[in-house]
């Protein structure tokens, strides 16, 4: 009785008079949509609407400059009996597949290399993300001087090697155009999985290393046992925003080869570019680039089941 | 057959002398506990042993064979480390099982060995855990159980009670040196604890500075300090030092320092003459410091200012003031006294040390 006296009294005293807006946001459910607002007006914006209007128009026959009319899943049925779609797609998932390994195996590499300890280790490090940092369409730009026929600084280098004695077409050349494209992907993919796999090794005690040397385990069995094993859940996270990324890469390519020769650099996102607002064909285009969700879908699921289970052992 | 024997070792680190010159042996089945502060060179000692750190020049020597150039693995040897290090994707099983896997031992020896090791350590129950699912002394137990199942020449111990709280380590440290009792392996110890040093080894060696200071078995360290750091290192609380000057008169040796003068006995007037005229710095441990009674010489007696006590139960801790310094003495819990009381104190001539004041060596 005297407690809550005392108790109610002096909340009577601690509370000032308060705006309503002020007494709105003391309830929790109104703060808490107060803070969430911008962020769902942006992604709804840029993100939610863009989707929902792609999707739309995949299933219409929309053109430039002409509305469309529904269609159903015409577009789709269409994309099957493409046999550009079906290489774009093969492609893409050569070009992914392979890039991701080379970036994993010389990322992790590099990132091992740098974890040491070594003079102008700091330099080097900041070094290492230069092919980050450089904006993909300018670095992409100089890549293409050094794949020409003519003025190849790599075919002069092969040359006079005395490796070569014919010229190179690294991108004319149907066979070796998406070698060439991935192997540019690679060297720009390789610092962001050598810095996010050195920060994953950073975590790993040093002391864990000294043990299992005093264990017996030679280096690529401490790298196998121990190293690999603790590194395995940032490695997921990396590979998966990777994954992501090389599936819908657009620029690259598209600088490089648009595409072509002969398709044979046709991705995803440089077909659904080419037929959407190259040839106009939007709602062809838009079923092209909606094609890759369920890839891309599975590819995510199954990797952050992945991740799940490799953090709860 | 595995003693260890360091040779001339030395560390260098660009320009910093880590280790200096150090020449040790530690015998078959001896439990060796290097100790000092931090940065005295006694872990990278141990770690040159181990063969984790390489060695700048001298040679260390395990079993007869020099070990300078093979790799931690080939030198039989298991090391428990100060965060524990284990392997934290692994159960507790397969983290002892590690090393046995990589030496490819027969799998159903490795059971036994295993099962023989969490015998002795009660750690049958957790072997099937994670070692986040474990307690701090629990995970100590697993790191001691690698290291056993090994059946190691050596044993390196890297302060590996310093993770624990204090109860815990007085715990560990029993079961230790029960572990050391049975198993008889030569054993390095490296800690910063004088405590654990003094109840854990055989032998103690106090570092400072990457020099070996003095060698020793406890109570030797304890009651013959080499020079005036190991023995301010060795005892708590440590001992009291007072800067004095030897000076004849009338016959006898006389000690004058702030606040008291001592008439020092014949014999050890004998051994500090050569000093007559020169400063020393004279020691004594707090137990050492009694409130007088009637019979004690006043030639070793003086009055001191009490400022602080602490009551600890089994003794009772005296912060006095002497003159100029401060002193602690150890006394009797039956002894009476607060702050502001002055009380008059004897020594034992036996038990004072006596320093070199520049070189701090013991005279």
């Amino acid at each position: 009785m005297a407690v809550s006296d005392v108790i109610s009294q002096r909340a009577y005293v601690a509370a000032p008079r308060r705006s309503a807006a002020t007494r709105l946001l003391e309830d929790e459910r109104w703060l808490a949509a107060a803070l969430l607002l911008p962020t769902v007006i942006l992604l709804g914006l840029f993100i939610a609407y863009p989707f929902a209007e792609g999707v739309w128009l995949s299933v219409t026959d929309a053109r430039v400059g002409i509305p469309g009319h529904f269609v159903g899943l015409a577009n789709f049925t269409a994309l099957l009996h493409d046999s550009i779609f079906r290489v774009a797609v093969w492609n893409t998932f050569v070009y992914t597949a392979v890039a991701t390994v080379f970036k994993l195996a010389l990322g992790l590499w590099l990132a091992l290399l740098l974890n040491r300890h070594f003079r102008g280790k700091a330099f080097t490090r900041a070094f290492v993300l230069l092919p980050f940092i450089i904006p993909t369409v300018l670095s992409t730009f100089a890549w293409k001087w050094m794949f020409d026929p003519t003025f190849s600084v790599i075919n002069w280098s092969l040359f006079q090697l005395g490796l070569i004695h014919s010229r190179i077409n690294w991108l004319g050349d149907p066979s070796l155009a998406l070698i060439s494209v991935i192997i540019v992907n690679v060297w720009r993919g390789v610092p962001f999985y050598a810095i996010s796999l050195l920060a994953g090794l950073q975590t790993i005690n040093p002391e864990l290393q000294e043990a299992a040397a005093i264990d017996g385990a030679r280096p690529w069995q401490r790298f196998w046992h121990v190293t690999w094993p603790l590194l395995l859940p940032v490695t997921m996270v990396v590979v998966l925003f990777s994954v992501i990324q090389t599936f819908a890469d657009f620029q690259l390519v598209y600088v490089l080869t648009g595409g072509g020769p002969a398709n044979a650099t046709q991705l995803f996102a440089t077909y659904a570019y080419q037929i959407g607002v190259g040839t106009g064909l939007l709602s062809e285009g838009a079923a092209v680039s909606l094609a890759m969700f369920p890839f891309l879908l599975i590819i995510v699921v199954v990797q952050l089941l992945y991740i799940r289970r490799v953090e709860v052992h | 057959m595995a003693r260890v024997l360091l040779r001339n070792l030395n560390k260098f680190y660009d320009d910093v002398h880590a280790v200096k010159n150090v020449n040790l042996e530690i015998r078959d089945k001896e439990f060796v506990v290097l100790v000092g502060p931090s940065g005295c060179g006694k872990t990278t000692s141990l770690r040159m042993v181990a063969g984790l750190e390489s060695i700048s020049s001298g040679q260390v020597l395990i079993g007869d064979t020099v070990v300078n150039d093979l790799a931690p693995m080939d030198r039989d040897i298991a090391m428990v480390f100060q965060n524990y290090a284990l392997y934290p994707h692994m159960s507790v099983y397969d983290n002892m099982a590690f090393g046995l896997k990589m030496r490819k031992v027969d799998r159903g020896d490795i059971r036994k060995r295993v099962q023989e090791a969490a015998d002795i350590l009660g750690i049958q129950d957790l072997l099937q855990r994670k070692p986040r699912q474990l307690s701090g002394g629990q995970r100590q137990r697993v790191a001691l159980g690698r290291a056993i199942v090994r059946h190691p020449q050596v044993f390196l111990f890297d302060e590996p009670l310093s993770n624990l709280d204090a109860k815990l380590r007085v715990q560990m440290r029993v079961e230790l040196k029960k572990l050391h009792n049975r198993l008889n392996t030569t054993a390095v110890y490296v800690t910063h604890d004088q405590v654990e040093a003094m109840t854990l080894g055989d032998r103690v060696v106090v570092m400072r500075g990457g020099v070996v200071q003095q060698v020793g078995e406890p109570l030797e360290l304890y009651n013959a300090p080499v020079n005036r750091f190991v023995a301010g290192f060795i005892g708590s609380p440590a001992m009291n030092f007072a800067p004095a000057r030897l000076r004849d008169g009338d016959g006898k040796l006389h000690a004058e320092a702030s606040g008291f003068g001592l008439e020092l006995p014949a014999e050890i007037a004998a051994r500090l003459r050569p000093h007559t005229g020169h400063d020393v710095i004279v020691g004594v441990r707090p137990e050492d410091l009694q409130v007088a009674n009637g019979s004690a010489p006043p030639g070793l007696c003086f009055d001191a200012m009490v400022e602080v006590v602490e009551r600890l139960g089994a003794e009772i801790l005296l912060d006095l003031q002497v003159g100029q310094q401060t002193m602690v003495a150890s006394v009797e819990p039956s002894v009476t006294a607060k702050h502001g009381d002055k009380l008059r104190f004897a020594l034992n001539p036996e038990r004072l040390h006596f320093f070199d004041a520049t070189s701090e060596a013991a005279i």
